[in-house]
C-alpha cells in the first residue's frame, strides 16, 4: 500500500485506535458489556459521538443483538466484550452467528501482554476457544496493527461467505500509542474470495433448467445473505417453475407468491418436501442440503435428478449431496448472470410437462398439510396466534424467533413476503435468541414493528434483556406462546419416547404480566381465542411502547407435518393423519 | 486412499492449530503433519498424509482453502510427486545382533550415526512404506526406540507449490 491511500495523523492511544476504525467502518451501534481489560476502550468510547454504545444484560445477547443487527440491515454487527468470563459468555453468541453465516465483528479484551499464558485474572485464550466457531480472528500483539487487523476483520466478516471474526485485544496494546492509518483497501493473498460465477456452467445451467419436465427451486440463506431475492423472482418468474425457502431463506422468495410451495424440511409443506423428492431438475440456491432439510440423504438420493448448486463457498458443493453443475459465486451475481442468458434464449420451458407438473403439485397442495383444527372456543391454538400476527402487522413486521415449536409455527404461518423479515436462529438452534434479535431489529429500524415469537422455555434464557428493552426503550412485542412445556421436547417424548416426559414440563413459571410490570413495560394475559386479535390491535397500536404478550396455548399442540429424523423427507407424518402418534410410531418401528 | 496433501500459509501464530483443529472437529483421519517456514519467513510449508474416499478428500482439499491463512492447497497425488521421511531407530546391538544390524542397515541404505555400547541408532530416509519395511524387517524386541518426522512432500519436475 502507497502512502496515498493513507490518511496520518498524529499519535493516539490503542483505545482511540479502535474508536476511530469503528467510525472509518460506519458502525452505528456496538452491543457491548465493560470489564477490567476493556476499561481503556470503554473510557476511549465515553469520549466519541460517532456510533451508540447498548449496553445489554449479559454478553450473549450483545452477541445475539449484534447478528440481528446484520441479519435485519446486511451490515457487519460489532460487539464488545471484556476478557474471561465476557468473552465466553459471547461465545454461544458467536457460533450462532457461526453456523448462520452472518458477518459480524467482536472485539474481546485481553489480559494485558505480559500476563498471557500465566493463568492471569480472568485470562481466558479467547482466540483458541472461539477457533472452531469462527471465520477467523486474531489476537493482536502490537498497537501499530490495530488499525489493519480491524479492517481485515471486517473485510473477512462480510465478503464471500459472511461469518463472525474475532478480535482479541491485550489491555496493554489499548493504552500504548500509535499513528492512525486506515486502510481504504485491503488484499490479502491467503484470502480471494470468488463472485462471479463460471460462464459456462451459468449456460450449462440454463440449458438444463429449460430441459427440465419437473423442475424445482431450492433457496436457502445465502439468497438473502446475497440480497439475490429480486434476481431469484426474476427468474423464477420468467421460467414458472415452483419455488421453495428453507428456514433460513423465508422471505427469499415472496411467501404470498402463487409458484411458492412453502417452506420445505423437517416440518416443511406436503407439496414442497414431495415436489424436492420427485423433480428431476433442481435448483439450488444459497443452501446447503443439510440434515433438517433433505432428511436422510440416501433416501433422497435413491431417485435420480440433475441438480445444479450455485453456493460462494466451494466446501458447501457436494458436502452432503453430490451435484452435477456446480457454480461457485455470489448468488447475486450468478443469477443475474442467469437471467441475461435465459432472456437472450429462444427456447421455452416445455409447457406442456410443466402443466403436467403443477397439476400433480396441486394434488400434493389440496392436502393443506399446514393447517390445524381451530375448532376450540375455549383453547387458543398457537398456529391461530401467528396467522393473527401475520394479520395484524399486514405481513410486514421483522419476527424474531426464539428456538422450539413456536419458532416452527412462527415459519409456517407468518407469510414472509421480503428477505431480512425472519430473524432466527436456524443453524444452531439457540434457544434464547428472540429478545436480543428483537433488540438488534429494532434500533436498526426504529419505527418499524418488532415481534418476538418466543416460548416460556426460551424467554427465560435471557429474560434479563427486558432491563436493557426498558432502558433504550424498544417497543418490541413480545408474543409468548406459552404452553408450559419445552414444547419441542415434549413432542419428540410423545413421538418416539412413550409419553413420557422427562423433565420437559416448564413447573414454576413467573407471572409474565408482572414481570414486564416490574420493568415498566406493560404485560398482557391472554387465554380466550376470541381475545387474540383484540389484544394484538391494542398490542401493536402502542407504537411507542414495549409490550410482552402471554398467550396460554394449548399445551398438547404438535408441529406439522414432520419428517422422522432418518427418514425421507417425503416420508412425513400429517397432523391430519388419523392418529399423529401411532403414525409415530410405525415410523419410528 | 491414501493422500499426500502440501499448502503453503501465512506464518502466523496460530496457524498450525487451525489446521489441526480442522481434521479433528471435522474427523478427517490425519497421519501425520509436518510443518517448517519456507525460504520466504512469512510462509509455512505443510504436509499433511491423510487418507479417505475421494469425495472426503475433495472436501478436505475445500476446508483447507476455507481456512483464511491458507494461501495455497495441493493435492500431491494429483500429479508425479517424491514423498519423503526421516527416521531414527534405536536398536539393540549386542553379540551377534551388532553384525546383523549393520547388515540390515546397510541393504535399505541406512546409516549408523549413534555407536554405543549396548545399541546402534539408525538414520533411514525414503517413503513411509520404506520406512515402514525397515521396521517390519527387524524383531519386535531388538528395537529400542524409533522416532519418525512425518512425510515432506513435493511435485516432480515443474510441478511447483509456490506464491
Ligand atoms: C440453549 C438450548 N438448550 C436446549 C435446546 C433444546 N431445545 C430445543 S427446543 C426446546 C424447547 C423450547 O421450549 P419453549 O421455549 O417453551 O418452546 P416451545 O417448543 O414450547 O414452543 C429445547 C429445550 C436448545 N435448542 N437450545
Ligand atoms: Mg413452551
Amino acid at each position: 500500500m502507497d502512502d496515498s491511500n493513507q490518511q496520518k495523523v498524529s499519535q493516539i492511544s490503542g483505545a482511540e485506535i479502535i474508536m476511530r476504525c469503528l467510525q472509518e467502518e460506519n458502525v452505528k451501534f456496538v452491543f457491548g458489556y465493560p470489564g477490567g481489560a476493556v476499561l481503556h476502550i470503554y473510557d476511549a468510547l465515553f469520549k466519541q459521538n460517532h456510533f451508540k454504545h447498548i449496553l445489554v444484560r449479559h454478553e450473549q445477547a450483545a452477541v445475539h443483538a449484534a447478528d440481528a443487527f446484520s441479519r435485519a440491515t446486511g451490515e457487519v454487527g460489532v460487539a464488545l466484550v471484556t476478557s474471561g468470563p465476557g468473552a465466553t459468555n459471547a461465545v454461544t453468541g458467536i457460533a450462532t452467528a457461526y453456523m448462520d453465516s452472518i458477518p459480524m465483528v467482536v472485539i474481546s479484551g485481553q489480559v494485558p501482554t505480559a500476563a498471557i499464558g500465566m493463568d492471569a485474572f480472568q485470562e481466558v485464550d479467547m482466540v483458541g476457544v472461539t477457533r472452531p466457531c469462527v471465520k477467523h480472528n486474531f489476537l493482536i500483539k502490537d498497537v501499530r496493527d490495530i488499525a489493519i487487523t480491524l479492517k481485515k476483520a471486517f473485510y473477512i466478516a462480510a465478503s464471500g461467505r459472511p461469518g463472525p471474526v474475532v478480535v482479541d485485544i491485550p489491555k496493554d496494546i489499548t493504552a500504548e500509542f500509535a499513528e492512525f492509518d486506515y486502510p481504504k483497501t485491503i488484499e490479502m493473498r491467503s484470502y480471494t474470495p470468488v463472485v462471479k460465477g463460471h460462464s459456462g456452467q451459468i449456460k450449462k445451467a440454463v440449458k438444463i433448467l429449460l430441459e427440465a419436465k419437473r423442475p424445482m427451486v431450492y433457496a436457502g440463506g445465502g439468497l438473502v445473505l446475497g440480497d439475490a431475492s429480486n434476481e431469484l423472482v426474476k427468474l423464477a418468474r420468467a421460467l414458472g417453475y415452483p419455488v421453495t425457502n428453507t428456514l433460513m431463506g423465508l422471505g427469499g422468495y415472496p411467501a404470498t407468491d402463487k409458484q411458492y410451495l412453502g417452506m420445505l424440511g423437517m416440518h416443511g409443506t406436503y407439496e414442497a418436501n414431495n415436489a424436492m423428492q420427485d423433480c428431476d431438475v433442481l435448483l439450488a440456491v444459497g443452501a446447503r442440503f443439510d440434515d433438517r432439510v433433505i432428511g436422510n440423504p440416501d433416501h433422497f438420493l435413491s431417485v435420480p435428478r440433475t441438480i445444479i448448486h450455485i453456493d460462494v463457498d466451494p466446501s458447501s458443493i457436494s458436502k452432503r449431496v453430490k451435484v452435477d453443475v456446480p457454480i461457485v459465486g455470489h448468488v447475486q451475481s450468478v443469477l443475474a448472470e442467469m437471467n441475461e442468458v435465459l432472456a437472450a434464449e429462444t427456447i421455452k420451458p416445455d409447457a406442456a410437462a410443466l402443466k403436467t407438473w403443477w397439476a400433480k403439485i396441486d394434488v400434493w397442495r389440496a392436502k393443506k398439510s399446514a393447517s390445524y383444527d381451530g375448532s376450540s372456543s375455549t383453547i387458543i391454538k398457537p398456529q391461530y396466534v401467528i396467522e393473527k400476527l401475520c394479520e395484524v402487522t399486514k405481513g410486514d413486521a421483522f419476527v424474531t424467533s426464539d428456538v422450539g415449536q413456536h419458532q416452527m409455527w412462527a415459519a409456517q404461518y407468518y407469510k414472509f413476503d421480503k428477505p431480512r423479515r425472519w430473524i432466527n436462529s436456524g443453524g444452531l438452534g439457540t434457544m434464547g435468541v428472540g429478545l436480543p434479535y428483537a433488540m438488534g431489529c429494532q434500533l436498526a429500524f426504529p419505527d418499524a414493528q418488532v415481534a418476538c415469537v418466543t416460548g416460556e422455555g426460551s424467554i427465560q434464557m435471557n429474560i434479563q434483556e427486558l432491563s436493557t428493552c426498558k432502558q433504550f426503550h424498544l417497543p418490541i412485542k413480545v408474543i409468548l406462546l406459552n404452553n408450559r412445556y419445552l414444547g419441542m421436547v415434549r413432542q419428540w417424548q410423545e413421538f418416539f419416547y412413550e409419553n413420557r416426559y422427562s423433565e420437559s414440563y416448564m413447573d414454576s413459571l413467573p407471572d409474565f404480566v408482572k414481570l414486564a410490570e416490574s420493568y415498566g413495560l406493560i404485560g398482557m394475559n391472554i387465554d380466550k381465542p376470541g381475545d387474540v386479535e383484540g389484544a394484538l390491535q391494542d398490542a401493536f397500536a402502542m407504537k411507542d411502547k414495549f409490550v410482552f404478550m402471554n398467550f396460554m396455548t394449548d399445551q398438547k399442540e404438535n408441529v406439522f407435518p414432520m419428517v422422522p429424523n432418518g427418514k425421507g423427507i417425503s416420508e412425513m407424518i400429517l397432523g391430519s393423519d388419523t392418529n399423529a402418534n401411532d403414525a409415530a410410531d410405525e415410523m419410528e418401528g | 486412499m491414501k493422500h499426500i496433501i502440501s499448502l503453503l500459509m501465512e506464518n502466523e501464530a496460530g496457524a498450525l492449530s487451525r489446521v489441526a483443529g480442522l481434521f479433528s472437529a471435522r474427523a478427517y483421519n490425519i497421519e501425520s503433519l509436518t510443518v517448517a517456514p519456507t525460504e520466504d519467513a512469512t510462509l509455512s510449508r505443510m504436509t499433511i498424509v491423510t487418507s479417505g474416499s475421494d469425495e472426503v478428500i475433495e472436501q478436505i482439499i475445500k476446508q483447507l482453502n476455507k481456512l483464511v491463512d491458507v494461501v495455497k492447497v495441493l493435492d500431491l497425488n494429483d500429479g508425479r510427486y517424491i514423498e519423503r521421511e526421516l527416521m531414527l531407530v534405536k536398536v539393540k546391538a549386542t553379540g551377534a545382533l551388532r553384525e546383523e544390524m549393520k547388515r540390515i542397515s546397510d541393504i535399505f541404505r541406512g546409516r549408523i550415526i549413534d555407536v554405543a555400547d549396548g545399541s546402534y541408532t539408525i538414520e533411514l530416509t525414503g517413503s513411509g512404506s520404506k520406512l515402514d519395511a525397515f521396521i517390519e524387517a527387524l524383531d519386535k524386541t531388538v528395537i529400542l526406540e524409533t522416532v519418525r518426522t512425518g512425510a515432506s512432500g513435493i511435485g516432480r519436475g515443474d510441478r511447483i507449490l509456490k506464491v
